[in-house]
């Protein structure tokens, strides 16, 4: 087997075990990264929304935040984990698109790539 | 350390669009130079795999979550400006896609992750492998120091961009209209989290895929020596050592 072929069926596993990313840190107790808070954990942290932050922060609505489907707020670890999978793979499949893309666009072509 | 949207007012996300414009140029135009085409897949992956191995978030008891970043694998792979381009099309992808990361803040975050990371990360790695042979272990020891370097370095510039939102913005009440926590607070806190776990992290996951690399397919290093205990080149696809 090729080591690219190796190393694709590598990122297909750590798609399939991403969900460990998510279940850990719920064990663990850990909370949001540093500085990725949203408008209202930083109200309990801070005691206030700053001002503009409230404001730029509600620009844009990503069709699956932080990698889950819309009004799964308050779902389930085992719910979160399988729309985390299916994150997983729709984020890869647009990343390899647009890198495929991107790559065909600047890559050199040889005349001497046959082999 | 994605910084999300309204965390950093528009003097800071501006400069960083403008750092980034001309840097996505030159990494093209680097890019469309030195990269063969039978290589774009090996992009793709690149892109992948930093897209995916963002997903792991690493917990620190109690605490917050981190994660490594995979942008020194990627520059020791395929060099450290198509590392720039794969890191950012993972970065914008998150961004849009799933929010991971300001829009707003997608110069800020290509800045940290797929130029300053993968660039100091590189450079270190360069400085411990040197001239070494393709399978030499100080080719995967420097790629394991420059992603913990790496990360690192990326984590400090984030905590500098948040630290100095308090100081750039605020209103009479002496409220931060941005992030509100200075540099005393950002770059401690920024910093025990990246050094003490998230950058071990790194290390371990750089370190590992490299040095497998080098048992497998030793010349897909970037600008390493083609390795010499292969008799001929022919022998690459093979790949297995007796």
């Amino acid at each position: 087997m090729k080591t690219s072929t190796k190393l694709w069926i590598g990122v297909i596993a750590l798609i399939v075990l991403s969900p460990l990313g998510l279940i850990l840190p719920a064990w663990l107790g850990a909370g949001t990264a540093w500085g990725e808070w949203s408008a209202e954990e930083l109200r309990n942290l801070v005691g206030y929304v700053p001002a503009r932050l409230g404001h730029i922060s509600r620009i844009w609505h990503a069709p699956l935040p932080d990698y889950a489907f819309k009004g799964q707020e308050h779902a389930s670890t085992p719910a979160l984990s399988v729309s985390y999978v299916v994150s997983a793979v729709v984020g890869v499949a647009a990343v390899v698109v647009v890198a495929l893309l991107l790559g065909k666009l600047l890559a050199r072509r040889e005349k001497s790539d046959a082999a | 350390v994605h910084i999300p949207d309204g965390y950093l007012g528009p003097q800071t996300y501006g400069a960083a669009y403008a750092i980034m414009a001309p840097v996505w140029a030159v990494a093209s135009r680097i890019v469309s130079r030195t990269l063969r085409s039978r290589q774009v897949p090996m992009l793709a992956l690149g892109a992948a795999f930093t897209f995916v191995i963002m997903m792991f978030n690493v917990p620190i008891p109690g605490g917050t979550t981190g994660h490594a970043v995979g942008a020194v694998l990627v520059a020791v792979l395929l060099g450290p400006w198509a590392a720039c381009i794969a890191v950012s099309v993972a970065l914008i992808v998150q961004a849009v896609l799933f929010g991971d990361g300001g829009i707003t803040a997608i110069g800020a975050n290509c800045l940290n992750m797929a130029v300053i990371m993968p660039f100091v990360g590189y450079g270190v790695y360069r400085i411990v492998a040197s001239r070494s042979a393709a399978r030499s272990p100080r080719r995967w020891i420097g790629a394991a120091l420059g992603g913990y370097i790496g990360l690192n370095a990326a984590a400090f510039a984030t905590a500098v961009e948040f630290g100095i939102q308090p100081l750039i913005a605020h209103d009479a009440a002496g409220h931060a209209l941005y992030a509100p926590y200075p540099l005393s607070v950002a770059i401690p806190v920024m910093m025990v989290g990246h050094l003490v776990v998230f950058g071990v992290v790194e290390a371990v996951a750089t370190g590992l895929v490299v040095a497998y690399l080098q048992r497998a397919d030793a010349s897909m290093l970037y600008g390493a020596p083609a390795p010499s205990p292969e008799p001929s080149p022919a022998g690459r696809e093979a790949g297995g050592r007796p």
